[in-house]
Formats: C-alpha cells, structure tokens, sequence
C-alpha cells in the first residue's frame, strides 16, 4: 500500500535507498591474519597490519572475495571480474590507516535485483545499485571519561560488503521487508550472519521527498548508521515528515548527514564538517586489481544453495501453501527446514497453522528462537499424526503441545502418560450424552424446540464430562439423534 | 590545471597538515611544477590503452581463512601516546 503524506500543498510520496553495510562471515579479516571473533577483549584481535604500523601490507582474505562473489550471485546481480581497491582518505580516531580501504570506481558487483515478498502475498522488485567490500573501523566509546574516548579496535580491518540498493523503495515498511530479505539471502548463503545486535549489519538511509507524480528526485539527506530494522523505519518516517515540514515552509532541504535520535524520536543534522565529504579516493598502490576468472565464479554459482525465493515457490507447489504462508516460513532457513521435517508426508497447511500460529507464539513468549525450540520438528509432526488418525482430538492436541513445549518429550509418549487418548468407544460417549440430557432436562428442550445454541451448550458439557477425550464431532451427531431424530 | 592559495589551503586541511599563510604561495608554486610536469603525459597518445596499475604482471595474491595473528595487545599499545587498561585513549571526539 502507497505510503503518503498530505499536507496543504498537496500529496508527497517517499524515495528511500538503502546502503546496508553487512559483516562478511570469516574467520580472519579482510587483509590481516586477526581474528574476527565478537565480544573479545579490547584489541586483543589486533595484528599490526590493522595497528596500521609503518610497513605492514594488506593480503586480501581469500574467503572474503568468494562470500561477496557469492552474495553478488544471491542478489542476481553482475559479478565484475576485474574490481580495485581505493583509499577513501579521512581522518577518525578508530580509523588508524587514516584511510579505509574500500572499492569504489570498480566494485565486485554490480546490478542486482531483490525481490520483496509483500504482506498481501505480492511480490515487489527492488535495484541493487552496487555492492563493494571494504575495511570496517574500529570502535569508539565515548562515553567512558569525561575527557577522552576510548579506542578498541578489534573490529577494525574486518570485511564489510556495503550493498547500495536502488532509489526503489517507497514507504518504511518496504525498507523494513527490504533488510529483512538482504539478511535472509544472506544468512542462506551462510556470507553475514545478520546479527543487528552485535552491529553485523548496519544501515545509511537516504531518504528525500517529492510531491506524488513527480519524476524527479529532490535533495536528499543520509541518516548514518541505524542499526535495527524498526530504527530503519522510524527514521524513515520521522525524516520525512520533517522534510515534507521544510517544502512546505519554503525553505530547502539540505543534503548532509543526519544521526537519528529513537529516545526523542527525531533526526539531527550532524555536525556540518567543512569538506567532510572530500575522500580523494584513489588505487591503493599496496593492492593489486582484483582478477577473478569466470570459471572460478561459475563454481561458486553452482555450489549456491537454494534461496529464499526458489524455495518459496517449491513451497507454493509442492506443499499447496498460500504466497503468504511460503513467504513466512521460508524468510528464515531454520524456519523452513523446520517445516519441511514437520509437514513431510502430512497434511502441509495444518503443519503451517501449528507451526506459525502454535509453535511461534510460544517461542516468542518465552523469547526462544526456532533453533532452541524445546519442541522438535518430529514431534511436532508426531502431533499431527495423532490428530490425523484421530488418536486425539484438537483440544486434546493443543494440552499436548503445551506439555511438550515444557518438558520436550515425544507427544505419544504423553498423551500413553496422562491418559488422553480420544474416546472412540461409542457406548462410553453414549452413556455419557445421555447422563447430560437427563441431568439437564430444561436444555435439552430448548434443543427439542429448535434452539441449536443448546446444542453446542450440551456438546461441551459432554467434552467437560470426558475430560476433553470424546471426539466432538460424535458427540455432535449423537446429541441430534437422541434429541432431535 | 593549476592550484591556488586557497587550493592549497583546503588539501593542506584535508592532510591535517599545519602551514604558515606565507607557505601557501610557495607551496602553490611547487606543487603546479608537479602538475605541470605530470600532464605532459597527456600529451601521448594512449588510445586503446588499458590503464595500468602495477608493474608487476602477476595477479593479486590471496590468503587462505585462517587466523595467524593478533593477540599482540601489548605491542599494538605500545606507541599510544595515551591509554586506558587497553583501549587507546584520545582525546574525546565529539561525532
């Protein structure tokens, strides 16, 4: 759905482009022998190569040119045989080379295409502009003394792979299913782990405004380094609707760096420093141009796993599911190859239900992801069995996911335990559909005059009575024969 | 192409390099001698010339995935004018 703002001159659309700057998977980083491990001591994960200590040269990480070939590969886009590495020159106190070793006028990728798997089942192409790999920079805490910031620059050195999309994107919500679709290729591809929390994949959002209909692009501000999917939206929305206030002001919006602020729910300019922008990138002379033969990408390319959207579209065939359910269970790997195990064989949409309504509701509640699920996809898919051949009702069914969910033991293995077998035997639902009739005179002839309401009154009484064991069905169809036939 | 005070000025900035409003002149007169002397190479004819980045006719070398470094705390501290345990400590930066 379009997202728009009105205001009194008319009706303004949103152009949003992403430049997602996602943490490579390696052990060691991009041009040193340092590890890359998160949460470690402070520059313990430091080589005098990443020191930027007079002499030291960079060898590239050969593991790090085949994930961003491989990522290029997942995003369709063009693998650029030949790139360079240049020096972006700036000066920062974690950045100890004075220079960021990045690509700039030959990346390693070049155009792409993602697709956006939208709520109301549609699909959605977005741009990828470029994608580049570069050097990270450490990291600064300002924080920690009224009068110094401190460096740890363990970060600094590890292999970014900055993906620039296309001004595509109209509304928060698309940025939002954007991220959430680059991460999910990638945590396919096994090339960035997508861990927003220890900052594996950050974002610069451009955004600008334009009144609808129009075609050409007005000035735009870049909101740095948001580091949450919900943060993206937000920022998108409040910069917006401040750039939408500055139009209609008369004024103009500058292009400049904002930093958004989610406590007070705003963007802010950046201190303006003068000349800030002038990187005077060139080759970095320490690194040969990057030759890759086509052969060696062909490799790759056919050692790729299946990704999201193939395997949205097998699930769509083979399992009969809705655009939206294969969209829903395939965004995440474990997801789907969860489901996969859970619905083999079975019937496939009861497993989505189970799965996404059942089993994602209590993981979100005791805040567990589908990999520490207490309940494993064969039991989840035992549970199915027995509800298929009517061993237990789904009342029953819904106890015993409970019970599993807390002890993760085998579902026959409790319901053998606790009794909860369905009652199949006819002569005890018999007995027991007639101890409520006749306890409960008054009910039944309401039922006897056409109240169908009692009906369903009697019927729980019954499943009261059994404790949930009788299949409600039956005692639907006997309850209308003794009262009704 | 030629450069001015004011051009010197800005790259001088952008190198964090300090120099005296006397210097700027010279300086500018030295660095368009440069200049000067490198765009004569624009007066070859280089059509269908790749450009060139190293001399070496060899591809770039690789390393494989494996962590051989690091762990050198002490030695990466070393020069640092300032520290704190083990964080470098500058002076506070502001954005």
């Amino acid at each position: 759905m379009a997202y728009l703002i009105e205001s009194d001159s008319g009706t303004w659309e949103v152009v949003i482009g992403l430049e997602v700057h996602a943490q490579v998977s390696s052990r060691a980083k991009l041009f040193s022998g340092s590890p890359t491990d998160f949460g470690a001591e402070p520059n313990t994960q430091v080589s005098l190569v990443d020191a930027a200590m007079p002499g030291m040269l960079p060898v590239i990480n050969e593991i790090c040119v085949e994930q961003a070939v491989r990522t290029g590969l997942g995003l369709n886009a063009q693998i650029n045989l030949h790139s360079v590495f240049e020096r972006k020159n700036y000066f920062y106190a974690d950045l100890p080379q004075g220079y960021q070793i990045s690509q700039y006028q030959y990346p390693i990728v070049g155009e792409g295409t993602v697709v956006l798997d939208m709520p109301d089942g549609t699909t959605r192409e977005i741009g990828i502009e470029r994608l580049h790999m570069e050097q990270d920079a450490g990291k600064s805490m300002h924080d920690q003394d009224p009068k110094r910031s401190f460096i740890d620059l363990n970060r600094a050195g590890v292999c970014l792979m900055e993906i620039v999309s296309k001004p595509d994107l109209r509304s928060p919500e698309e940025a939002g299913i954007y991220v959430r679709k680059l991460r999910s290729i990638m945590r396919y591809l096994g090339s960035c782990d997508g861990n927003m929390e220890q900052g594996s994949l950050r974002a610069d959002v451009n955004v600008s405004v334009r009144l609808q209909g129009a075609t050409d692009y007005r000035t735009r501000a870049e909101i740095k380094n948001v580091n949450s999917v919900r943060f993206i939206m937000q920022a998108i929305e409040v910069e917006a609707a401040r750039q939408v206030d500055v139009w209609e002001s008369g004024d103009e919006v500058v292009q400049e760096t904002r930093l958004f602020d989610p406590n007070r729910s705003e963007t802010r300019s950046m201190r303006a420093k003068e000349f800030a922008h002038d990187y005077r990138y060139f080759p970095d002379p320490d690194l040969l141009p990057l030759d890759l033969d086509q052969t060696y990408v062909d490799k790759i390319a056919a050692n790729l796993p299946e990704l999201p959207d193939a395997k949205k579209d097998r699930f769509i065939v083979d399992y009969g599911l809705s655009a939206y359910d294969a969209g829903v269970l395939v965004a995440d790997k474990e997801t789907a190859l969860f489901f996969e195990e859970a619905a083999e064989g079975r019937n496939a949409k009861l497993a989505v239900n189970w799965l996404t309504t059942n089993l994602f509701g209590a993981l979100n509640a005791a805040g567990k992801e589908i990999t520490e699920s207490p309940i494993s996809a064969t039991h989840l898919g035992g549970l199915l069995d027995l509800l298929a051949d009517g061993t237990i009702s789904s009342r029953i069914a819904k106890d015993v996911f409970e019970e599993m969910f807390e002890t993760s033991k085998d579902p026959a293995a409790i319901i053998e335990e606790k009794g909860l077998k369905q009652i199949t035997d006819t002569g005890a639902i018999e007995a027991a559909v007639d101890a409520a009739i006749i306890s409960n005179p008054e009910q039944a002839d309401q039922v006897r005059d056409g109240n169908d309401k009692a009906i369903g009154w009697f019927v729980g009484q019954v499943m009261k009575a059994t404790q949930g064991k009788a299949n409600p069905q039956a005692v639907n169809e006997l309850l209308q024969t003794r009262l009704k036939g | 192409m030629s450069l001015d005070r004011d051009d010197v000025r800005k790259i001088a900035f952008l190198a964090r390099i300090k120099i005296e409003d006397a210097e700027l002149e010279p300086l500018a007169d030295e660095l368009n001698s440069i200049i000067g002397w490198v765009e004569q190479l624009g007066e070859v004819n280089t059509d269908g010339v790749q450009p060139m980045t190293s001399v070496a006719e060899m591809l770039t070398p690789q390393r494989p995935d494996q962590v051989t470094d690091g762990n050198v705390t002490q030695k990466v501290l070393a020069n640092a004018p300032d520290r704190v345990k083990d964080f470098y400590a500058v002076p506070k930066v502001l954005d």
